[in-house]
């Protein structure tokens, strides 16, 4: 399992690279990239930094994937977020997970992006024409966690 | 003795990003604790009144009301986050 909190951006192709290797069982990797939006709430954004709970943060990231593992028959998974400074079209995060099969992939994947966006303590601050705000939590995201209990 | 750390738009409202409080022997929870900052006035009681969205952590684990607090804890108060 390889979680990261980090400024640098990162290399998909590589990270999905290490994933696979030297495990002739997976069948199926299943993974998802988030990316910073020009707009929010009709809003054009500039640009956002992203603040996180150091520590807290990883734990939280490391028993997402725990659990998962224990939901679904997976191999591994990665999971990679940025904090900091970021730009419309930079990277944000990663979440990858490997399987024999991709119906375990998928469905972990979006598990482990759907707990990150409720229970990963990261906060978004967006700059628009107005000054900077920070971004309120979204019921959806609520509920998108919700469906799995 | 207890570190209580504040992050995001809480930080900036509260005006502080972390201190150590010497609670009363009868603040023994969550709720004790926010109720008892709460009593601070100002900010802090608008910020952390009943109804109001916040999360806390105790020892870098999500906590609830009524979670309970021992001596030498990290606790942290936060917005609802918003990652990913």
């Amino acid at each position: 399992m390889v979680v990261r909190v980090q400024h640098e951006d990162f290399d998909v192709g590589a990270e999905l690279l290490a994933l696979r290797q030297g495990n002739p069982k997976i069948g199926a990797i299943a993974s998802f990239v988030g990316l910073v939006r020009d707009i929010n709430e009709g809003d054009s954004v500039a640009g956002m930094s992203l603040e996180h709970y150091p520590g807290m943060t990883e734990k939280a990231l490391a028993a997402i994937v725990e659990e998962a593992k224990g939901r679904w028959d997976i191999y591994d998974a990665v999971v990679i977020h940025r904090v900091g400074d970021l730009a419309p079209t930079d990277q944000i995060v990663l979440v990858a997970v490997s399987s024999s099969h991709r119906g375990e992939a998928f469905a972990a994947c979006e598990f482990i992006m759907d707990y990150l966006k409720t229970r990963a303590p990261f906060w978004k601050r967006e700059q628009t024409a107005e000054g900077a705000r920070w971004v309120d939590a979204r019921e959806s995201d609520d509920k998108a966690a919700e469906r799995w209990k | 003795m207890l570190s209580v750390l504040y992050f995001a738009r809480l930080r900036d409202a509260l005006g502080v990003s972390s201190e150590r409080v010497d609670l009363p022997a009868d603040v023994n929870d969550v709720a004790a604790l926010v109720a008892w900052l709460r009593k601070r006035g100002g900010a802090w009681e608008e910020e952390l009144a009943p109804g109001r969205a916040f999360r806390v952590a105790v020892n870098q684990d999500m906590a609830d009301a009524a979670s309970a607090l021992r001596d030498g804890d990290e606790v942290a108060i936060f917005p609802p986050v918003t990652g990913g």
